[in-house]
């Protein structure tokens, strides 16, 4: 067998170069990526950012310009979507209209060579995996939001593939029902062992759910990561912003050790940095990226903490389990950091207009080269 | 009685074609009904109530076969028609991309001369002398021009079709337009191939426009009387043909009426058992 044919069977699906362009507008950008076996990936990004394009390659529904798609160690570039082992859940569900329930359900089985006992069989399984027992013959137009979408994950699932991917399942559902099928499906995820693939461009979903999430900017990955790294060290700065909030400082290049870097700030004063959280290619400017809640405020008359600032207080708004502060460092500088408290009660409570002072640790910090 | 705002507002929307239905379509209806129990002699009605002319409206032979002439014409005639109108419509839906305004727009073209115009022209293309035979001789494949070409069924069905396609084309067209496309997406991705996918998606999803086709063809076909007059020969005429003799030189208008009454029964009683048979696919998705 040709080589280029056959490639590490961890992975199930393994794409290599893969470049995909629409009216000389570029979708997916160069892009290399492994997922593997059993994993709950997820493919995070803003709208446009090519991750649906990326999915929809794996699909099979787009064909690479560039590139190659292993899928359990097979090249499929030229392998139809009905001929590959991956099934989907479409963003609107693609129910079917002119068919009930069980027929939408058992739809792909009448493909294969299961006789009529054994489809009725799997349809039931399929039904009870979702928790639609009992609703065989209800019409599909009669089926709610949370119910068409366990529809389509019964359909996709019940001809067990070895990739289930996911187009923004959840969307269209409201908050409620969202919070309750991200946990459904993680569940059921676990339970079938199925490799799940997720598009989403909502960072809290990817973030609870997946076992390892990719984002995506302008057609390339910029990092793959577990939720936590994802969100404690960002690799590009468009990642830090995007992953939940961030304040950034531009700095001045002091000196570097062996390893730790050393730069100052205006107002933050001097800081020594990790080599290891320090990300991009080397030169002489960097930014800092402190997450508001690594913000931490001084008690007015006690002890100030090594690494403080003074600030004042422009915004401030109570979320319930935190206190959100929006801070400008100078009277003539409007820009507006934010800090988080979440340990509200043991926490000076400042008024809009105080000045205060503000702490934080130096390991926390991140850190990009300018480009 | 009482009328809401809304239900006034409905009426004076409704009144003016109301009225308009009741004199042009319920009052020639009911005369037409009311002089085929009548008779006649030579030109006075006699308004004495009778089922003769229904006797010989469904028991003469020569009515009886022009009927089934008419309907097996009709039925040829839709059955070919959606069978061409349906590709038609399927490259248009789903292959004319940007183009699918201009397509539509050169479909119409044809209703630009008149449906006289059209179906006269199929003299000039059938006749004895005509394109085809001209065409025929000037290839050597004939020496003597074709006679089977012109003035009989086949012709009639022929410039019927012609005259018809744009009419299934477009409803076809328009319910394949509706159908969402990650629908075909996701019967691929169940495993469909293209072939097991028209037969269990698109065609089940555009039969509310096959069935709309098939009644606006059918229904007016089975009562065409210019193209069979132009066309058709002795071995072509349909009913409408006898029904207008019936009026005008047999001076037999309530037998006429009562042919006329006929040939409504069997349109409307076959085009219900189609809807019928068919209401399945006429749900409101």
């Amino acid at each position: 067998m040709n080589k280029k044919n056959i490639r590490n069977p961890e992975k199930i699906v393994d794409l290599i170069s893969i470049k995909k362009s629409f009216d000389k507008i570029i979708a997916v950008n160069n892009v290399s990526l492994g997922i593997k076996e059993g994993e709950f990936f997820s493919l995070l990004g803003p709208s446009g950012c090519g991750k649906t394009t990326l999915l929809r390659i794996i699909a099979g529904f787009e064909k690479p310009e560039n590139g190659d798609v292993f899928i359990n160690g097979k090249n499929v570039n030229s392998v139809e979507p009905n001929n590959r082992p991956t099934n989907m859940v479409f963003q609107n569900y693609a129910i079917f209209p002119h068919l009930n329930v069980s027929e939408n359900v058992g739809y792909g089985l009448r493909n294969t060579s299961l006789n009529k006992d054994e489809i009725a069989q799997k349809i039931e399984e399929a039904l009870n995996l979702v928790g639609l027992e009992g609703y065989h013959k209800r019409a599909s137009s009669a089926l709610s939001g949370g119910q068409r979408q366990r529809v389509a994950l019964a359909r996709a699932l019940i001809l067990k593939p070895r990739v289930l991917l996911l187009d923004e399942p959840l969307s269209a559902l409201d908050k409620n029902l969202r919070e309750q099928m991200q946990f459904e499906l993680r569940q059921l995820q676990k339970s079938v062992g199925i490799t799940f693939v997720l598009v989403t461009h909502d960072q809290t979903e990817a973030l609870t759910m997946s076992d390892r999430v990719g984002v995506m900017f302008n057609g390339k990955v910029d990092q793959v990561a577990s939720p936590e790294e994802i969100y404690n060290k960002p690799q590009t700065k468009r990642v830090a912003s995007f992953i939940g909030n961030m304040n950034f400082f531009e700095t001045q290049y002091l000196e570097k050790k062996s390893k730790t870097i050393s730069v100052s700030h205006k107002d933050l004063g001097n800081i020594k940095l990790l080599k290891s959280n320090i990300f991009g290619v080397d030169k002489s400017k960097l930014t800092i990226g402190i997450r508001p809640e690594n913000f931490k405020i001084n008690n007015k008359n006690g002890k100030k903490q090594p690494k403080s600032f003074n600030a004042k207080v422009v915004e401030k708004s109570f979320m319930g389990d935190t206190m959100l502060y929006g801070i400008n460092l100078r009277e003539n500088d409007h820009h507006t950091y934010r800090i988080s408290i979440s340990d509200i009660k043991n926490t000076p409570s400042p008024n809009i207009g105080e000045e205060i002072s503000v702490y934080f640790q130096e390991d926390d910090i991140v850190a990009y080269y300018e480009e | 009685m009482y009328f809401s705002e809304h239900n006034k507002k409905g009426w004076r929307l409704l009144g003016v074609p109301f009225i308009f239905a009741i004199f042009l379509l319920a009052v020639p209806i009911a005369t037409m009904t009311t002089l085929s129990f009548w008779t006649q002699d030579y030109l006075t009605l006699i308004k004495t109530i009778t089922l003769d002319n229904y006797k010989q409206a469904w028991f003469q032979p020569v009515f009886q076969t022009l009927f089934a002439r008419s309907l097996i014409i009709s039925l040829t005639v839709t059955f070919i028609t959606i069978l061409f109108a349906f590709p038609i419509a399927y490259y248009i839906s789903f292959y004319g991309g940007k183009r699918k305004a201009l397509w539509l727009f050169l479909i119409t073209i044809p209703f630009w001369t008149s449906y006289l115009l059209r179906m006269f022209l199929w003299k000039v293309i059938l006749g004895y002398n005509g394109v085809l035979n001209s065409f025929f001789e000037w290839l050597g494949v004939i020496t003597e021009p074709l006679t089977f070409l012109l003035y009989n069924s086949n012709a009639v069905v022929l410039a019927l079709v012609h005259g018809w396609a744009p009419f299934a084309i477009l409803p076809i067209f328009v319910s394949l337009e509706k159908i969402d496309r990650s629908l075909l997406e996701a019967s691929n991705d169940l495993g469909d191939n293209n072939l097991s996918q028209f037969f269990r998606i698109i065609l089940p999803l555009s039969m509310p426009g096959v069935i709309g086709a098939v009644l606006i063809i059918f229904i007016p076909c089975i009562g065409d009387y210019i193209t069979p007059k132009l066309v058709g020969g002795p071995e072509g005429l349909m009913i409408a043909n006898m029904i207008q003799v019936q009026f005008s030189k047999a001076n037999n208008a309530p037998l006429a009426a009562a042919l006329s009454v006929t040939s409504l029964l069997i349109v409307g009683i076959i085009s219900l058992l189609f809807v019928f048979l068919n209401r399945k696919y006429l749900r409101n998705y």
